[in-house]
């Protein structure tokens, strides 16, 4: 399972091969037969997956209904443009904060319980939002979404930097990307990390060493959706609209789906590895066939019968056996040595 | 010399569970250095007595104070900021920790220290000497990078204990520390809850007569949700109702 060992480096061996693919991805995304897009939808949904594990893989609170506060930040974004003028950062700062206070309210009404009434409670409160963004026409849309929200220019007093083009918009979620990155490495290597990770483990033992769990869970909860409203806002940007099916049962499954393929459960890069397995079997597989889904679930399927621990769960037990085979030869070469 | 007053007080304490009346009119008080026993049959009301002490229940009636004040239907995670602890019948750790790190997070540092993201608690030697000494004081030492989940069913009983001492008690509450133990870890545990209170005041629930009568100061007998007898263990022995029952009959072989 997830837990955080040994010293924590601000910046770790991992998290620059990260960044390096992250920044140069539109140098050569042509060439492997990508587009700038695609990275853009990959990185906004790396940082939902990167925030919902903080739920999910670090806390152990299952979430199904995550996609109410992807939604409501994208909503929260368009709105502020739409009726505010509120320009992308102030805009992704509404959105974060829109996450925030849908994420929080909810969080006042399941950080008391546990297990199955947790899961139960986040597909109602999802199920409700997504209601609302379909029923609320005046203020959503309704059905047809929020159109018509161009992408602004990021205003720097004394220079504009325009995010008309892919490739400028790109950078700007990538940059975001490496921020929230940061920031959720060092969350999960400091004291508040090793506390929620304690409560997954022992829920009535963190008690009962004196931390306030209700607390721990609605904090992780709200942050956890004050980063799916940044990443809805982004999406938002992207698309130039909002859409009501991001907060429906199915979209909430899938971010699941992602962080638990890609191994959440055991690594902080779990997330990643899933959402880039998901995006790339879309667009690969979706090049073959219009069922890709299906194989999609097939292979998700697979990967939970044979490597429960998703991907990064496969990967470490691979790096073991080879460590354990390179142990074990030396010992032999040491014996004929002798 | 005026005897000072108990340390931990429980009046007129009562708890039912639907119809059923669990707890009735239970009176108990502990004074600071000793080591207190609760005992009787299976059924009798001995675990939900401690629940009901340590927060994990709200008494339907009575109060309990500690050290003067009064803490009924505390949280639990108040109560430990009291200075109360408690360990599990059944074990309650973080498993997928190391034994060190149990006790790290179970600490009042760490636990005051959430708010501070770039305090890294693994490279803190002063925290990291401070929870090897509390696994020392249980017999832990060389195991620290164990995971618990990998120990003998025996350290982890100790690591139960350690885990609930790292909080910085005054009083700590087992909850049958022998469970599961053999003769040999029953020994152990004996000479480790004598060295412990010279520390902490100590309550222990315990099926294990010889075990409480060898160690504890002063013994409550539950049974049917009320204190029915009460003394120090030669008291105990040589009390009337004890002596006929099953208990007396266990304290005899």
């Amino acid at each position: 399972m997830l837990t955080t060992k040994g010293k924590a480096p601000i910046v770790s061996r991992q998290m620059l091969v990260f960044f390096a693919i992250l920044l140069s991805y539109p140098l050569w995304a042509d060439a492997a037969g990508l587009y700038e897009y695609l990275g853009i939808e990959i990185v906004i949904f790396i940082i939902y997956a990167l925030g919902f594990n903080l739920l999910l893989g670090y806390t152990g609170l299952p979430s199904f209904g995550h996609g109410a506060y992807f939604g409501v930040g994208a909503y929260g974004y368009g709105l502020a443009q739409l009726y505010l003028d509120a320009g992308f950062i102030p805009g992704l700062l509404l959105a974060m904060l829109a996450g925030t206070v849908a994420s929080g309210l909810v969080a006042l009404f399941l950080s008391h319980r546990r297990g199955i009434y947790f899961a139960l409670m986040t597909i109602a409160f999802g199920q409700v939002f997504w209601f609302l963004a379909i029923k609320l026409r005046g203020l959503t849309g309704g059905e047809d979404g929020l159109l018509n929200i161009f992408r602004p220019d990021i205003d720097f007093g004394l220079f504009q930097i325009s995010l008309k083009s892919n490739f400028a918009f790109y950078y700007a979620v990538a940059l975001i990307a490496v921020l929230v990155t940061l920031l959720l490495w060092r969350l999960v290597h400091s004291p508040f990390g090793m506390a929620i990770q304690a409560v997954r483990m022992n829920e009535t033992r963190a008690r009962f060493v004196g931390y306030q769990v209700w607390w721990i869970k609605w904090t992780v909860f709200t942050l956890s959706g004050a980063i799916a409203g940044l990443a809805g806002g982004l999406l938002n940007v992207a698309q130039e609209s909002a859409f009501p099916d991001t907060m429906s049962l199915h979209a909430s499954g899938l971010i699941v789906m992602m962080v638990l393929i890609g191994g959440g459960f055991v690594s902080f890069w779990g997330p990643v590895v899933g959402v880039i397995v998901y995006y790339l079997a879309r667009d690969l597989l979706g090049s073959i066939t219009e069922a890709w889904l299906l194989w999609y679930g097939l292979l998700f399927m697979a990967v939970m019968m044979f490597s429960p621990e998703g991907f990064a769960g496969g990967w470490g037990k691979l790096v073991a056996w080879v460590r354990r085979r390179k142990q074990g030869e030396v010992l032999m070469g040491g014996a004929q040595n002798d | 010399m005026t005897e000072s007053p108990p340390l931990f007080v429980a009046e007129h304490l009562h708890k039912r569970f639907g119809d059923q009346v669990v707890l009735e009119d239970i009176n108990l008080s502990f004074n600071a250095g000793s080591i207190s026993g609760i005992m009787g049959p299976n059924g009798a009301g001995k675990s939900t007595c401690f629940n009901v002490l340590t927060g994990m229940y709200r008494p339907d009636g009575g109060s309990v104070f500690f050290d003067g004040e009064d803490v009924t239907g505390l949280a639990p995670e108040r109560i430990v900021e009291k200075g109360i602890s408690r360990s599990f019948q059944i074990m309650n750790l973080f498993d997928e920790f190391t034994a060190l790190e149990n006790i790290m997070v179970a600490t009042n540092r760490v636990r005051h220290g959430l708010h501070r993201p770039f305090w890294d608690i693994r490279a803190d030697s002063e925290i990291s000497h401070k929870a090897a000494e509390v696994l020392a004081m249980v017999g832990l030492t060389g195991l620290e990078n164990s995971l618990a989940s990998d120990m003998s069913y025996g350290q982890r009983r100790a690591l139960e204990i350690a885990v609930s001492l790292a909080t910085e008690p005054r009083i700590v509450f087992l909850d049958e520390p022998t469970q599961g133990l053999g003769a040999d870890g029953r020994a152990n545990l004996a000479d480790l809850i004598g060295t412990l209170q010279e520390k902490f005041t100590l309550v222990i629930i315990e099926h294990d007569m010889q075990f409480l009568f060898r160690l504890a100061n002063r013994i409550s007998v539950i049974h049917w949700g009320q204190i029915i007898a009460e003394g120090t263990p030669d008291e105990l022995k040589a009390n009337e109702w004890v002596r006929t029952s099953e208990l007396g009959k266990m304290t005899t072989c």
